[in-house]
């Protein structure tokens, strides 16, 4: 066996103690989580905080927010698949896996703020397109099934060595590895096949994260209600959503990093590259927030105007500056400096982003339902523990995906990190000639 | 030809080509009427609008209670933000005092001519009717999303949050109008079942609508004890809402919307 092998079937050969505890702590939140739906199920939504004014609140804040942090996997993998950029090697797998398992959780929100899920397929049996919501389905349903195959796909090579190394793992996992590698055996064919597909979905997953994201914000874009009625939405959100996947992907693969001692794989230099990665998307939502809200100001509609005021100066206006300092000010002052964009600092700042775009998704459903356009009494809202355990049992949920995951199957794309070992070097140099000039040769 | 390769006379690039001509000719021919269709006012054969008369309303509240009654809406005493009004009375106050003075409004469903709401509607559980040109509700197909809720900017309905409660007053229902279950949106229908019964009985007798039969059709009109509300068919010009509607106080509510209401209010001055 190979060192590099070695190194990364090693970590995950069974379920240690810690992570028997932490999937039980999770199932608890989960169980309470669902405990939580089936009242809600059996009492309508009069258990959570919404009312006449806020029909939506916090579930839809969590189906944009774990849509939004699903564009992780794709940009990662995808878009730097695309660029040729070879520093992503080491953390694609651990990219797509977030978006794979956030996504349900995406939808999951929205069955639980519905008021007759029973009837969710009459979405599809009376399905109108001309209402935003389709575009989503249709979108967010292509975006799940695409991304889990692009996922599988380029996990079989993987699990093709897990079978061949891995004999000792059990009988359940071996069968499950037999049967998932489909009688992989890594011949040319196949792996021109596999890198056929890959180019396809690599192209075709960009094309999605722009689109589902679009739609998403679309949902609240296409209504004429003050603060959503915008051009600039689509955009937005779609940077926002980048911009919290990529903190995700911080996040996520520090703490594998730590606990399968992948300090060799992932170093400072993927940190480096990420911080300013992140930098520039710390820059770019400040942008998209400056022009949204200069715009709404300068041109002051009354009605705009109120829902600008609750959020700069009324009962909204702790969480909006919480968000600009959570989003903008801590991450532009960790991630400019060399200095502070270290590995320590680059978590810090994706904890502080992925909190920072909760609060902004939360900001954008809320406060326009609570200033109607005639002169009715303001909304309020309260979130019910109703609503935060199911929110709290749709984390768990991805949490707990994750760690099976984690546990079953190499983190790190072992075939992918071997290529570019491989064939990276030789490639990177014909490239670099490419751009050379004739002259010089 | 059992087992042997057929090659097919049209490559693939020319398969593309043809496909990007023949969808282009489809397009180009597309009957007018339907590229046409969105942007032509479709006009309905009745158009069913009510006047209200801001200076007669005295804020008693009668509409939205007559309402309640009628249309078998829920009470749910019990929570107090989440009130099901069909038909509400709101107030502004203006002014500073000594100089307050507070505006009435009521305000049924306005059933739109462009209607925010069932644009968005995923299902088509409300679709706007094109014979009586009224906004309806199939309470059968209702997701309960409440997105149609948030894209109406008047904010006229209403999300069943618990299984509507009628304090033990079952027996007083009115049997022409279906109850509505939890988890679904219901929102005022011009009191669709009485004005079937008026279309239907025209129908038989082989007459057009009888503007009189209209007069205190909904039930929000029939009770409002100072009259200040009108009913009738906006087509028939010479219908008094029309007559109304013509006269120089009428106006709507957020008219720069585009929403095109049938619900006008006559000015107070």
């Amino acid at each position: 066996m190979e060192i590099l092998e070695q190194k990364l079937l090693n970590p995950f050969k069974q379920f240690g103690k810690g992570s028997k505890v932490l999937i039980g702590i999770l199932l608890v939140v989960i169980a309470l989580g669902f405990l939580a739906w089936v009242r809600q199920l059996t009492l309508g939504l009069s258990v959570t905080g919404m009312n006449d004014r806020v029909l939506w609140g916090v579930y839809i804040t969590n189906f944009v927010f774990f849509i939004g942090i699903s564009h992780a996997g794709t940009l990662i993998s995808a878009i730097l698949r695309l660029i040729h950029a070879e520093w992503r090697r080491p953390f694609t797998r651990a990219a797509e896996a977030i978006t794979v398992f956030s996504l349900p959780f995406g939808a999951a929100s929205i069955i639980a703020d519905i008021g007759r899920p029973d009837r969710i397929l009459n979405v599809i049996t009376y399905a109108r397109l001309q209402s935003p919501i389709l575009w989503d389905v249709i979108c967010i349903g292509t975006y799940l099934i695409s991304s889990c195959i692009f996922f599988y796909v380029c996990l079989i090579p993987d699990i093709a060595l897990c079978r061949d190394r891995l004999e000792q793992a059990g009988k359940a996992r071996a069968w499950i590895y037999h049967k998932l590698a489909l009688g992989w055996q890594n011949t040319d064919r196949q792996k021109r096949r596999l890198d056929k597909i890959i180019a396809f979905f690599s192209v075709f997953l960009t094309l999605l994260v722009v689109s589902v994201h679009t739609v998403v914000a679309w949902i609240f874009g296409m209504v004429i209600q003050p603060g959503w009625h915008s051009t600039i939405i689509g955009p937005y959100f779609l940077t926002g959503a980048i911009f919290s996947g990529v903190a995700s992907v911080v996040i996520v693969v520090t703490i594998l990093r730590k606990l399968f001692k992948l300090e060799d794989f992932i170093k400072p230099v993927h940190y480096d590259n990420l911080g300013k990665f992140l930098l520039a998307f710390t820059l770019l939502w400040f942008y998209f927030t400056f022009a949204e809200y200069l715009t709404t100001f300068y041109g002051s509609e009354t009605s705009h105007m109120s829902v600008f005021n609750a959020k700069f100066f009324r009962e909204f206006s702790g969480a909006f500056w919480l968000m600009v300092i959570l989003c903008f000010v801590l991450p532009l002052l960790i991630l400019v400096r060399k200095k502070t964009r270290t590995i320590t600092g680059l978590v810090i700042a994706s904890i502080s982003i992925n909190i920072g775009m909760w609060l902004e998704r939360f900001l954008v459903v809320v406060p326009t339902l609570t200033r109607p356009r005639l002169p009715y009494s303001q909304g309020t809202y309260y979130p019910t523990w109703i609503e935060w355990s199911i929110t709290l049992a749709c984390f768990a949920g991805l949490i707990l995906l994750y760690v099976i995951f984690a546990r079953l199957f190499p983190v790190v794309s072992i075939w992918e990190m071997k290529e570019g070992k491989e064939k990276a070097i030789a490639e990177v140099t014909d490239r670099f000639k490419a751009y050379q000039p004739q002259i010089s040769r | 030809m059992k087992g042997q390769y057929v090659q097919s006379k049209i490559s693939r690039k020319d398969f593309l080509k043809l496909t990007a001509i023949g969808s282009a000719l489809a397009l180009a021919n597309l009957p007018k009427k339907a590229v046409a269709a969105p942007l032509q006012k479709k006009k309905s054969k009745y158009r069913f609008c009510m006047v209200i008369d801001l200076r007669r309303c005295v804020g008693c509240h009668a509409c939205s209670m007559a309402c309640k009654v009628e249309n078998n809406v829920p009470l749910n005493i019990e929570q107090t933000d989440r009130q099901i009004f069909w038909n509400k009375v709101f107030f502004e106050q203006q002014g500073l005092y000594p100089y307050v003075k507070e505006k009435i409004y009521n305000r049924p469903c306005f059933h739109c001519e462009n209607p925010p709401c069932v644009k968005v509607c995923p299902v088509g559980a409300t679709y706007h009717d094109q014979e009586k040109g009224l906004v309806l509700q199939r309470n059968e197909r209702c997701i309960g999303c409440r997105y149609c809720a948030l894209a109406c900017p008047y904010g006229v309905r209403y999300f069943n949050w618990a299984k509507p409660n009628y304090h033990n007053r079952q027996d007083a229902l009115n049997p022409d109008v279906e109850t509505r279950s939890k988890g679904i949106i219901e929102k005022c229908t011009f009191c669709i079942h009485r004005l079937e019964k008026v279309i239907e009985k025209a129908e038989k007798e082989g007459r057009a609508i009888k503007d009189e039969e209209l007069h205190y059709l909904p039930a929000c009109v029939q009770t409002c004890m100072s009259k200040a509300r009108h009913f009738g068919d906006l087509n028939d010009p010479e219908s008094t809402v029309s007559k109304l509607v013509r006269s120089g106080r009428a106006f709507r509510l957020l008219e720069d919307l585009g929403t095109e209401p049938n619900v006008y209010y006559l000015k107070e001055a």
